[in-house]
């Protein structure tokens, strides 16, 4: 009854294309944003927006633009770590060198180098796919870590391997470094997560979305119709790229504070894949949704038992944490391949015809 | 990247020819220095017995095999390997045996697939999904919408394909097809697993696509009705070699192509 | 000049000058590439019988042996602690089949291969919830495994060759050689390769698909026990391991993803490569290099011979 499109005609080919055509769809994503925005930062205390929200929204990013290459276009990449780390190193690099340039134009400058490191690692996709592919991407991780431990010059030198955010501000406001405040923090990440998220909808609704689908379904009829497979599955790397090297900028700079290498290791790249996995492939609100499960989960496992009366140490809860998620996965693949996403609609579906069975 | 097309090609006169094209995999023989022509303006038809190599014909008209001998003309250029890329910017568009259509996608986002070579607006309006971007999405809706209305496919516009029964499948795929705005179709088994209805109805949009559209097509068919009924020319395969090449009613009556299929008519 | 002078001729002065280390430094490699070899061969085995590609092989390892350390440990003589892990490991197999491989059977591959991610982190999760996660030592008198070294005397200096690794690369070319053997002359093996090439056509001619898969899993968790031991005994049993074990994958990319032969000479070679490539080329960018070198090699072959030495050419049909 709620949920229903009846009436809701569409006069043009424009108003068709909208990427939300359904009027309540609309009004969600507008409550949505309106909590974010401003129910969260007013009433949510530190904690939650410190060690939930912003990470949230951090890995939401980062499953985004694995999204984008392995749910979209279909080259699994087992890199993300890397490529999440190439950015907090290079916007790390860039701010300590120039000092007085905005942090935010350095996060935003960080993705393109990253973007152009995934490219680069990208070119064996003309020769190889499918878990070839990942194989290679795997040497991208391997080698990318190996680069964050073994290149002094990439930390400044520091005796201890590890890099430390400096202060940095932005209209007179301190955002990043140990005086910023949560709030602050939650906001820009907030802001740059919802305009990246909104230029990925972007892409994926209009003619490269198009292009990147046609390459993962079937990419000899794509490339029969004339679509250059090599072109499109490099921007796809580049994009996805983009988008890791800005969260793992904003990972450093807007939530740890810091970093070493050992941040944007091979479980890191896991940890997103399961994300994109349990969420949906080839679905932005997957990336949230998986996001949300895969780094609640542990939270909650290290809250609940203790409250209910059964206190789980530290150790236990990392245990049974990765015992979840694969269970979760393999469950997932077999139930809905489509992940939380599919779910999600399917019950939006469902809401369509409520209260009436059919 | 030669620069697409090539002088116009005037009905009647040939617009692609194959010239003693041979192709092997490893020791298998599948094409033995065939020859043919297709006229621009006609349906040419591409029949034998399974395995004749017809399919690796198209294959190779398209791009995706390269023979090993053999020359290929198309609008006037010959060449001795057609890339893929080459084949559909000059317009060279085909469906395939096992419909190969985008099944992650709908029925709407896979026939716009078919206009990505028409769609040049750049990447920072891509990113933004406005000004030129959207101009052009709606720009190509509406030639899209021609084409679905003329394959009469509107109810399942939003239907992701995998969902779709087998014989709107094939529509879909044809309408992805003709969405290139090809000069040459190529259609593999079109009709294949249809019933009488649905070939009645798929032989009338092939028609329709040809006189409407322009379009010349070569197409690979089992059914010799279809054949008979639809082609202008005809030529037969078997085991990768040309045994006729002539009108359907010539070709009907070569003993050469009655042997080939033992005498059995459709 | 002189980079030019360290890269091309330095370490090849240093091989000739020193061959006793040479050989040693040659002899170290082989042995690690025997044990990458061992980890690629349980790989292959489920690849080559069911087409899944098996992540978690290398946490398979890691399990085994700390199954055997675990019950060793805890109180039961070695053989018992033996048998009861093979026990253990037919019960993985098992379980595998029915939870995961059963309800999966027609997807694609890389649905399969995605799955074997779940197994892999549960398995570690599991691991380290009942066993603990400080690194243990392995069992090594029990098994009559051999200490101690043989030292020769040779090439100007001195060359020892460790008894475990002699026993571990006789033991690993024994396996090998079983396996292919039961691959081409037996029924089974010969099933099993119906099976990798289609599911459904497997199913069709009535080949159980459940058995084989168990069977082979099995198989490969007796590999992994093996390698398990073996490795556990030359460096300690943690899961440092399973990381290590992640450049199996470089060697199957070398040796071919469904050749028993290819496994062997593709751990031997990057085995072999990664020490020497570390020991004499290592200290010119700082050392660490076998975190990397393995996949370097495997992209580099991906982008040339994508089929590896020995494996089958794929050919693409439309």
């Amino acid at each position: 009854m709620l949920y229903r499109e009846a009436g809701q005609f569409k006069t043009s080919y424009a108003s068709d294309f909208a990427v939300f055509p359904i009027l309540q769809d609309r009004i969600g994503i507008a409550i949505i944003l309106a909590v974010a925005f401003i129910i969260i930062p007013l009433t949510g205390n530190d904690f939650l927006v410190n060690a939930v929200m912003i990470p949230f929204l951090i890995f939401s990013l980062a499953a985004i633009g694995l999204n984008l290459l392995t749910g979209y276009t279909g080259l699994l990449s087992l890199g993300t770590g890397a490529f999440m780390g190439v950015g907090a190193y290079a916007c790390y690099k860039l701010t300590t060198i120039f000092p007085n340039v905005n942090i935010i134009v350095w996060v935003i400058a960080s993705g393109f180098f990253s973007a152009a490191v995934g490219a680069i690692f990208g070119l064996p996709s003309l020769r190889i796919k499918g878990f070839y592919l990942a194989i290679a991407t795997l040497a991208a991780q391997f080698f990318l870590e190996w680069c964050f431990i073994r290149i002094p010059w990439l930390y400044n030198n520091n005796v201890s391997g590890a890099i430390e955010v400096p202060q940095r501000e932005l209209l007179g406001v301190i955002i990043t470094g140990p005086r910023a405040t949560a709030q602050t923090r939650y906001y820009i990440v907030l802001v740059l997560v919802v305009l990246m998220t909104w230029i990925a909808s972007n892409l994926v609704h209009g003619r490269i979305g198009r292009m990147w689908m046609a390459v993962r379904d079937m990419d000899i009829a794509a490339e029969l119709m004339g679509i250059r497979l090599l072109p499109t599955k490099l921007l796809a790397f580049a994009v996805s790229s983009f988008y890791c090297g800005v969260a793992g900028a904003l990972m450093v700079f807007f939530w740890y504070g810091g970093s070493e290498a050992s941040v944007f290791n091979i479980n890191q790249s896991f940890t997103i894949l399961f994300m994109i996995i349990i969420g949906g492939l080839g679905s932005l609100l997957g990336s949230f949704l998986g996001a949300a499960l895969i780094y609640i989960l542990p939270i909650v496992l290290r809250f609940v038992p203790p409250a209910l009366g059964l206190p789980l140490q530290a150790a236990t809860v990392e245990h049974i944490t990765f015992m979840t998620v694969g269970i979760l996965i393999v469950l997932f693949l077999i139930v809905e391949p489509a992940g939380l996403a599919r779910l999600w609609l399917i019950g939006k579906q469902k809401l369509r015809v409520w209260p009436f069975p059919y | 990247m030669r620069a697409p097309g090539g002088p116009e090609v005037a009905a009647g006169e040939v617009l692609l020819s194959v010239e003693n094209v041979s192709l092997s995999f490893g020791g298998v023989k599948a094409v033995s220095d065939v020859s043919f022509d297709i006229r621009k303006g006609e349906i040419r038809a591409i029949i034998g017995p399974n395995g004749a190599g017809k399919t690796s014909m198209l294959n190779i008209i398209n791009g995706f095999y390269q023979p090993q001998q053999g020359r290929i003309t198309f609008k006037g250029e010959a060449r001795a390997k057609m890339r893929p890329h080459e084949a559909a910017t000059g317009g060279i568009a085909r469906t395939f045996q096992n419909v190969a259509l985008f099944r992650g996608m709908t029925a709407l986002d896979n026939i716009m697939a078919g206009r990505t070579l028409k769609m040049h607006s750049n990447f920072f309006w891509q990113l933004l999904r406005h000004g030129p971007a959207m101009q052009e999405e709606v720009e190509h809706r509406r030639s899209v919408e021609e084409i679905i209305d003329f394959l009469k496919i509107q109810e399942i516009r939003r239907v992701p394909v995998g969902r779709l029964p087998y014989g709107l499948q094939k529509r879909v795929e044809l309408g992805r097809a003709l969405a290139m705005e090809p000069e040459l179709l190529l259609l593999d088994e079109p009709m294949a697993g249809m019933n009488l209805e649905e070939k009645e109805d798929m032989s009338r949009f092939v028609l329709d696509a040809n006189d409407y559209f322009g379009t010349t097509i070569a197409l690979i068919e089992h059914d010799m009705g279809v054949v008979m009924d639809l082609s202008d020319r005809v030529v037969v395969l078997d085991h990768g070699i040309k045994i006729a090449d002539g009108t359907p009613d010539e070709v009907k009556r070569n003993q050469a192509v009655i042997d080939a299929y033992l005498g059995v008519a459709h | 000049m002189e980079l030019l002078y360290q890269i091309f001729v330095d370490p090849f002065v240093q091989m000739a000058t020193a061959p006793d280390l040479f050989v040693q430094t040659l002899w170290e490699g082989l042995v690690g590439g025997m044990l990458y070899a061992l980890i690629a061969l349980g790989f292959v085995l489920i690849f080559k019988a069911s087409g899944v590609f098996n992540f978690a092989q290398g946490i398979m390892v890691v399990f085994a042996a700390l199954t055997l350390v675990g019950l060793y440990d805890a109180g039961l003589p070695a053989f018992l602690a033996l048998g009861l892990t093979i026990v253990v490991m037919f019960l993985l197999a098992f379980t595998v089949e029915r939870a995961v491989l059963r309800p999966l059977v027609n997807q694609p591959d890389i649905i399969l291969f995605m799955a074997t991610f779940g197994i892999t982190y549960f398995l570690i999760g599991f691991g380290e919830f009942v066993f603990g996660g400080d690194p243990k030592v392995m069992v090594t008198d029990g098994l009559f495994l051999p200490k101690g070294a043989i030292t020769y005397k040779a090439l100007g200096g001195i060359v020892q060759l460790q008894k475990l690794d002699i026993v571990a690369a006789v033991t690993a070319t024994i396996m090998v050689a079983a396996l292919g053997i039961f691959f081409s002359k037996t029924r089974i093996g010969r099933a099993l390769r119906a099976v990798a090439d289609s599911h459904s056509a497997a199913l069709s001619v009535g080949i159980s698909l459940e058995q084989i898969w168990v069977i082979v899993w099995f198989a490969a968790g007796l590999v992994a026990l093996v390698t398990g031991i073996f490795w556990g005994a030359r460096s300690d049993v943690s899961f440092a391991l399973e990381v290590i074990a992640l450049k199996a994958l470089p060697v199957l990319i070398l040796g071919g993803f469904t050749s028993i032969p290819g496994a062997i000479v593709g751990g031997l070679i990057i085995g072999i490569g990664e020490k020497l490539g570390e020991f004499y080329w290592g200290p010119l960018v700082g050392g660490g290099t076998d975190a990397w070198f393995a996949y370097v090699i495997a992209l580099v072959f991906l982008l040339f011979r994508p089929q590896g030495l020995f494996g089958e050419t794929i050919i693409e049909r439309v």
